[in-house]
């Protein structure tokens, strides 16, 4: 790999492949001492345009993790405001030597433009309502922990589709590996069309939580509300949100998966996200496997210790 | 053979193509009027400019150009546009009012008219339709249409007001020859939108411009037109229905024009995969169906006009994101072309019929022709020409342009046919495809 741009650039088994890198990268981080050199000497930045507490950190643990220098940059939500073009500031950052760039941006593809400008590896985490690829492989990595194959699996991905970057990876990313995706929710909240997409979808939740392996809930955002979009946060609730009721009529073994940030009582019962069915916590612990697994798919030169 | 005298021009061995035909001919010019065309003229003295192998037209006619002056002339300015505009055949263009100031005000404009008419090409200016494009109140469309304003618009944005669209087209039927222009892009719908809202709008995961926003305001501005009696034109039309909206309201017999941008009838949404913003403008690259309406559309006579709606945009405001890019792409030195490739090797339309689009037509919306632009090749008439090799076969470099800026899609492009000569009242302002002003 060069760059990780988008789920969409990797074939099931180049994901297969990070996904046995990252578990190999899971034993390094259950060790006494869960480092490894294997980055030692290489230069690695995060340029954050927006607001992630917990992929930065998730990246910059990764990082760590492999021996790697890290450094961060932090601005505002758009590089006009600063004044400066994106160009501009990616080739400053680039002279001071750097050997991979961790952009997250609020517009779709500006990793896919910085990928252009410079010669170091991208990785996006998270352009816009594009894409999210090191989530959908943390997800993938997640499930495959607990059900081996995904062959076949039903995952339910419900909520505000239209506006996730995590669900278009993840769709992207589940479908190569064989699952079916059901998307699930009210018709303004899912993308407008769905040409050549590989999934089905529900508007009755009711009609097919039974029949699910995995419900995977978004955030709804309260800003939807003014945007005509929802009636009401209690009326999405009421339909769409996975409360204890729902959560019960579950198959036995069906898992529940959340991206974070989540608004407990918006989407989803407090109950269910600390109940047995939920990877939450699973997730946000696995992001650092493998990201550190991407990392070094993309800058590792010498061998794992 | 004519007695020549000094400052005579005479195009030689061309075949002139304009709206009486096509037939062989040489061109004489003098005081910047046709003195005789004819075959085989001679006029000893007289300034040769070679015409051989090629097609001699009347100079092409833009209604949509944005030459950022006054305001944002880093980007472009008249007489920079101009210089474009000429190497691309053009000898007459309309420069859009959304400048900064706008062109809501006399004394702006006829500051501006005055820079147009030593331009390179002739550059005249549309006005604004409300006083600081802001929707709500006319702007003194009689005093700006004195100063020679024949198009009013508020482009850039739609006016959305329907109230102040009919009193637009009302007051406008009282200056012979005024034309209403829209923006066709309802703002409540593409709020927030920065491509075509499509198969590729939802996979990108960038928020779109539904098609349905061009189509509402076409659909409520014909209701309007008919209505008052007004004269109505839709600027850069780009989606199937409202292509079939118009094609109905011609039918119908009412006063309604049409143009058509390059880019509308040659790309589509899917280039915006590429996240270049060099591919953001508005109206949006549509899907391919609305591109394959546009041409249709163009052959049938629905849309009488190709027009650029050239857009500098710095180099600097192009290097971001998609979504935080200022829409917008060059027009004037790549339309002949484009059209010639895309129109008539693809054996659409005739020559006749591109240049009639690119020429004759778009002057008379714009009432150019009563300034001497778009008319026949004959004695007597303005010396505004010019000169086309078919056959030149040419990759387009954006680094060449004459433009202050660079957002060209069409870079490295290979496109079919090129401008020779441009003749602007007998001034041949390029010559062998280089600016001589």
């Amino acid at each position: 790999m060069r760059h990780l741009l988008a789920i969409d650039d990797l074939d099931r088994d180049a994901i297969i492949g990070l996904l046995d890198g990252s578990e190999y990268m899971s034993e390094v981080l259950a060790r006494e001492i869960p480092k490894v050199p294997a980055l030692r000497g290489k230069t690695i930045v995060s340029l954050f345009y927006e607001d992630s507490t917990r992929t930065r950190l998730s990246f910059e643990t990764a990082a760590k993790r492999l021996g790697a220098d890290t450094m961060t940059f932090t601005a505002g939500s758009s590089s006009v405001k600063k004044g400066e073009s994106l160009l501009d500031t990616v080739r400053t950052i680039e002279s001071m030597g750097i050997d991979a760039m961790v952009v997250r941006h609020s517009a779709a593809g500006a990793p896919h433009r910085i990928a252009g400008w410079i010669d170091a590896a991208v990785v996006n985490a998270g352009d816009g309502r594009h894409g999210h690829p090191t989530q959908a492989l943390l997800d993938a990595f997640t499930l495959r922990r607990h059900r081996g194959d995904l062959t076949g699996a039903r995952i339910g991905i419900v909520g505000d589709v239209r506006n996730s970057r995590v669900a278009r990876s993840g769709i992207e990313c589940w479908d190569r590996l064989g699952a079916q995706i059901t998307l699930i929710g009210p018709p303004t909240l899912m993308p407008e069309r769905l040409d050549g997409w590989p999934v089905d979808v529900a508007h009755d939740f009711d009609a097919v939580i039974s029949e699910l392996d995995v419900v995977y809930v978004l955030r709804v955002q309260q800003e939807r509300i003014g945007r005509a979009l929802l009636p009401s946060l209690r009326e999405y609730y009421t339909r769409w949100g996975l409360n204890t009721d729902r959560a019960e009529r579950m198959k036995p073994d069906a898992l529940v998966m959340h991206p974070g940030p989540m608004i407990r009582g918006s989407e989803i019962a407090t109950e269910v996200v600390d109940g047995p069915r939920s990877l939450v916590r699973e997730q946000v612990a696995n992001g650092v496997a493998v990201r550190m697994a991407v990392l070094f798919d993309l800058i590792g030169s010498g061998g794992l210790v | 053979m004519a007695t020549s005298a000094a400052g005579d021009v005479l195009v030689q061995g061309g075949r002139v193509v304009d709206e009486t035909g096509e037939r062989t001919a040489d061109v004489l010019i003098r005081d910047g009027v046709i003195l005789e065309a004819g075959p085989k003229l001679t006029a000893a003295g007289a300034r040769v400019v070679d015409a051989s192998d090629a097609i001699v037209a009347p100079g092409l006619v833009d209604l949509q150009v944005h030459f950022r002056e006054p305001g944002r002339e880093d980007a472009e300015d008249i007489q920079s546009g101009a210089r474009a505009a000429a190497l691309g055949g053009f000898t007459a263009v309309v420069a859009m009012p959304n400048t900064t100031p706008p062109l809501d005000d006399a004394k702006v404009v006829a500051a501006v008219m005055e820079q147009g008419r030593r331009a390179a090409c002739h550059v005249t200016f549309a006005g604004c339709i409300t006083k600081g494009r802001e929707g709500r109140e006319l702007a003194p469309m009689g005093e700006l249409y004195e100063l020679g304003v024949r198009i009013f618009t508020d482009d850039g944005d739609c006016v959305a007001d329907a109230n102040v669209m009919r009193r637009a087209f009302e007051y406008a039927s009282a200056l012979p020859g005024a034309v209403i222009a829209q923006h066709a892009e309802d703002p409540a719908l593409v709020a927030g939108g920065h491509m075509h809202e499509g198969e590729w709008s939802a996979r990108l995961g960038i928020p779109g411009r539904p098609a349905a926003a061009e189509v509402t305001i076409v659909a409520r501005d014909i209701a309007l037109a008919r209505l008052t009696g007004g004269r109505y034109h839709v600027l850069h039309m780009s989606t199937a229905g409202a292509t079939e909206l118009v094609r109905a309201a011609k039918a119908e017999g009412l006063r309604v024009t049409s143009e058509a941008s390059p880019q509308h009838f040659t790309l589509t949404d899917a280039e915006c995969a590429s996240f270049d913003p060099v591919f953001k403008m508005n109206p949006p690259l549509r899907s391919a169906a609305d591109r394959d309406a546009i041409v249709a559309g163009l052959v049938d006579g629905t849309i009488d006009a190709i027009a650029t709606d050239h857009a500098p945009h710095t180099p600097q405001s192009k290097e971001l994101p998609f979504e935080e890019a200022p829409p917008g792409m060059l027009g004037v030195e790549t339309a002949l072309a484009v059209a010639l490739t895309e129109l008539v090797e693809t054996g659409l339309l005739s020559l006749s019929d591109v240049l009639a689009r690119l020429s004759w037509q778009p002057a008379r919306i714009a009432g150019l022709d009563q300034l001497g632009h778009g008319l026949p090749i004959a004695a007597g008439n303005p010396a505004n020409i010019c000169v086309i090799d078919p056959q030149n076969s040419w990759v387009v470099d954006a680094e060449q342009s004459a433009s202050k800026s660079r957002n060209t899609p069409w870079a490295g492009r290979k496109l079919i046919g090129r401008v020779r000569h441009t003749i602007r009242l007998g001034h041949p302002v390029v010559m062998n495809g280089a600016i001589t002003t």
